[in-house]
């Protein structure tokens, strides 16, 4: 395995890099046409060099990569960290739907917030965010990743809080912050155990490739440093990719631009967790405890989500939910070992939830703003591209053959059953139909049945423009066919997928995604139970939900305390504010009032009052009166004379 | 040795005198006495220049001048000692203290019985000592005059 | 018999303690000034017989110096005293507090 030098791989962070300095640039010059062409043009440009850049990388012998040393970054005797970018197979995936689904959403921006007075700032932002994004799956050590993951945070709360003028959004941008910091805390802490080790062992250096080779002998010598690390990376992967327990501030999130949505917290921001899991594939395989931790938290995550977004109103709020649970298939997914398929859920999962929050904003562009489904309703007549796309997604989402979520989804879970995880499996299959079953739901509230609209917002309804149709229309595609490259063992072509990724996690005993081989019909039992309980939920929706019907008021009269539980999502929000806000600003008044004010302030001042006071008493002595000084002298002589009289 | 109990007992008093009495001139006075007391205490010590000089400049020049500045003046009696009585209490008290630390000090004798030269005190003595062992003393001694001198003419000068 | 070293000294310390009070305690300036005469006399006699118990002249030097320089302090003290009473009209140290800080 060989690393081919190029510096072909600088320039795709760098495009976007220089996109968000010349936006920021128009920003406070105001030249808004200069934006709308730098803005997308900058994402264009870098996929075109991505292109290039894989096609190269495609001529290379399996389980090569392309390498670019940009700089010497850090320099100290036991650490030695370069600006280092590496493609391999992983990464070359993770470019494309960078900045492929990142195009597009750019060339939607466009027409979404073509009235916006700010645009050219949020074009900056989100070039800016596209860049750090890069810069974290090019990485070739985890320093480098990990300016790209501070850079995604941050670029996320800017976005988030795009509108801060109303304090609800801004509030909302810095929950998402601190929820990150409390995982980028954990991060950096797995990082120093990490680099502890590999100092220990020899090799000083937090590059991929080094900790690759050197994770079989960290796990020998220390199993309880690299079990450490392991989790506390994935403390830092739940913060970023909205995991229990860290989740809290994506439903917030929804509070900035549709767009944002879409790209950050839907195809690329949130799968960082996943992809750095991926990336340390070789580590994690070592501490088994650590995937079964791993696992769990996905699975259970997923089921958790699904069942809190049944209750929802909020159309974006029904998609975040979504995008927490459908993470939690992919955090399931490389938890079990099944590390391909759950990148492969990734990739699908970033072309249907991109459609669907942008066919939600194209709603939202629509109807002004309204994102109650329940005062929706009939929607299909007067939006048909929005509501064909959007049903496309859906139908992904909800796993019906043959679109793309339903090859990735099974893979997922397949590969939890056969890896011996039935309790695992059995949670995912629940929340697959969870999930079909909500968004079916979201779907005929919607867009089908009778309008609950308010009249005057009817009265303006109207399909988006073709900058905003033309980018669902391409994700709508691409969430059919997207899963079509990795198809189950022995069907057609097989797993493509998987085999272009085997190289990456070659390392990881065979587990790269392939199928196990053993139990040759258990697969397709399982596939059939997964689309009957898919099929199964649809039915029961569009019962509730697909022509008027009491039953969901029934329901909940009959389940009331269940349903609040959902209604309040399980009041997590509020356990944090009890339990970790408050105390943490208790003790922060207490530094603040106590510590800083009374004590180090009343040190200070006191000095100073001291000394003043002293200078007052020592002030008395200056009389006027020339004998008293005489006295004083005099005094000076008396005791002077006796200390020598004691003591001659 | 009586000589001495004599010139040490009116010393004291004249000092006590110069010190204490309400009217200045009378305390002029009463200092002149002291200061002549002085120079026969001198002239029992054997240093005889010195005791014709104590006369001459300090009885005759310096008093000479107080005595002109007080007529001048037409300093007034003034009303006895009045300090507070806080500084009274401790001028006096260290003052004793002062005086009972200095008179308490042991002296290293010397050979006693050794007879002085002849010519202990005499003009020719002081004169050879001064002129070579304390020549630049003395030089800076004449500088320091030449300063009293125009400090004074300063001080005296009206403003024109 | 020789007058004991001791004697003389006690005398001079005598002294010396009179002028100090005189210096501490009167309000005249002239009577200050003249009380610090009787100190710097009394140092005089403490040196001419020490001068003469160590037989050395160095001592009368040292007493030619001193009457020097206290006859030049007594004239730029006057000087002063002068001074001060044309612009103040008194002669009262009690009154003269323009020291005070």
């Amino acid at each position: 395995m060989t690393d081919e030098p190029t510096t072909l791989l600088r320039l795709i962070p760098l495009l976007p890099l220089a996109g968000a300095a010349i936006c920021t640039f128009a920003a406070t010059k105001n030249l808004r046409p200069v934006a709308k062409i730098v803005g997308p043009g900058s994402v264009l440009a870098a996929f075109l060099v991505v292109l290039a850049a894989v096609a190269r990388f495609w001529k290379l012998p399996p389980g090569s990569a392309l390498f670019d040393r940009v700089w010497n970054w850090i320099d100290v005797s036991a650490l030695q960290v370069d600006l280092a970018f590496r493609l391999d197979a992983l990464t070359s995936v993770m470019l494309l739907v960078i900045t492929g689904v990142g195009f597009l959403i750019h060339l939607y921006s466009l027409g979404y917030m073509h009235e916006d007075p700010d645009l050219p700032r949020f074009f900056a932002y989100l070039n800016l965010f596209t860049a750090s994004m890069l810069v974290l799956v090019l990485a070739a050590s985890m320093p480098v990743l990990f300016i790209g993951w501070e850079g995604v945070g941050l670029c996320s709360y800017l976005l988030i809080g795009f509108w801060w003028a109303e304090t609800a959004n801004a509030d909302a941008g810095r929950k998402a912050f601190v929820a990150n910091r409390v995982g980028d805390a954990a991060f950096l802490c797995g990082m120093f155990m990490l680099f502890w080790g590999m100092a220990s062992a020899g090799a000083p250096s937090l590059a991929f490739t080094d900790l690759n080779r050197m994770a079989p002998d960290l796990a020998s010598r220390w199993p309880w440093l690299v079990t450490g690390a392991c989790l506390l990376l994935l403390t830092g992967a739940t913060g970023k990719s909205a995991q229990i327990p860290l989740y809290v501030w994506l439903p917030d999130a929804m509070a900035g631009p549709t767009p944002v949505s879409a790209l950050i917290h839907a195809a690329t921001m949130v799968t960082a967790g996943v992809y750095m899991i991926a990336r340390l594939s070789f580590l994690f395989a070592q501490s088994p405890g650590a995937m079964q931790v791993v696992a769990t938290i996905g699975a259970v995550t997923a089921f958790f989500a699904a069942t809190i977004a049944l209750v929802q109103r909020d159309l974006k709020k029904i998609l975040a939910y979504s995008t927490i649970s459908q993470i939690g298939y992919m955090i399931l997914g490389v938890g079990v070992g099944a590390f391909s398929a759950g990148v492969f859920h990734l990739m699908t999962h970033a072309f249907f939830k991109a459609l669907l929050f942008l066919a939600a904003g194209s709603v939202m562009h629509a109807l002004h703003g309204e994102l109650d489904v329940f005062k929706m309703g009939g929607l299909a007549k007067h939006l048909p591209i929005t509501s064909k796309t959007f049903l496309v997604g859906t139908l992904a989402i909800a796993g019906v053959p043959p679109l793309a979520a339903f090859f990735s989804k099974d893979m997922v879970l397949e590969a939890a059953f056969m890896h011996g995880h039935p309790v695992l499996w059995f949670l995912g299959l629940a929340a697959a139909g969870l999930t079909a079953f909500y968004m079916f739901r979201a779907y005929f509230l919607a867009f089908a049945g009778e309008s609950r609209m308010d009249p005057h917002v009817e009265a303006h309804v109207h399909e988006s423009p073709s900058n905003m149709t033309l980018p669902l229309v391409v994700l709508s595609v691409l969430s059919i066919v997207g899963g079509w490259v990795g198809l189950p063992h022995g069907f057609l072509w097989g797993d493509r997928f998987g085999e272009y990724l085997g190289p990456v996690f070659a390392h990881v005993g065979g587990h790269g995604g392939e199928h196990a081989e053993a139990g040759g019909a258990t697969p397709l039992f399982l596939m059939l139970l997964t689309v009957s309980v898919a099929a199964g939920a649809i039915f029961a929706a569009w019962k509730m939900y697909g022509a008027p019907s009491t039953l969901p008021d029934e329901m909940e009269a009959r389940f009331p305390r269940a349903f609040a539980l959902l209604h309040g999502k399980y009041w997590i929000d509020e356990i944090y504010d009890l339990f970790v806000l408050r105390p943490y600003a208790a003790t922060s008044r207490f530094f603040w009032k106590v510590l800083d004010s009374a004590v180090i302030d009343g040190v200070v001042n006191g000095v100073g009052t001291v000394l003043s006071r002293a200078g007052e008493s020592g002030r008395r002595l200056q009389t006027g009166n020339v004998q008293h000084y005489a006295f004083a002298m005099l005094l000076g002589a008396v005791l002077t004379a006796g200390a020598w009289w004691l003591w001659r | 040795m009586t000589a001495f109990w004599i010139l040490a007992t009116l010393a004291v008093l004249s000092a006590i005198v110069t010190i204490l009495h309400r009217s200045p001139v009378y305390g002029a006075l009463a200092l002149v006495q002291t200061l002549l007391l002085i120079a026969a205490m001198f002239a029992l010590l054997d240093a005889h220049l010195v005791a014709f000089l104590q006369v001459i400049v300090y009885a005759g020049a310096i008093m000479v001048l107080f005595l002109f500045v007080i007529m001048l003046l037409g300093a007034e009696d003034e009303v006895r000692l009045e300090g507070r009585s806080a500084l009274r209490l401790g001028a006096l008290v260290s003052a004793v203290a002062l005086a009972f630390e200095l008179a308490t000090v042991v002296v290293a004798k010397r050979v006693d019985g050794s007879a002085l030269p002849a010519s202990f005190g005499s003009t020719e003595a002081l004169a050879e000592r001064l002129f070579s062992r304390w020549a630049l003393p003395f030089e800076l001694t004449s500088l320091l005059l030449m300063v009293a001198v125009v400090g004074a003419v300063v001080l005296a000068r009206r403003k024109a | 018999m020789t007058v004991p070293i001791g004697h003389w000294l006690a005398l001079s310390a005598v002294l010396f303690s009179i002028g100090a009070v005189g210096v501490l305690l009167r309000r005249n300036l002239i009577v200050v000034l003249m009380a610090i005469e009787i100190m710097l006399n009394a140092v005089n006699v403490a040196f001419v017989a020490l001068s003469r118990h160590l037989q050395s002249m160095d001592g009368q030097v040292i007493v030619f110096f001193v009457m020097t320089v206290a006859a030049a302090e007594a004239a730029v003290g006057l000087a002063i005293i002068l001074a001060v009473f044309a612009q103040r009209r008194t002669l009262n140290a009690d009154e003269l507090g323009r020291l005070r800080g």
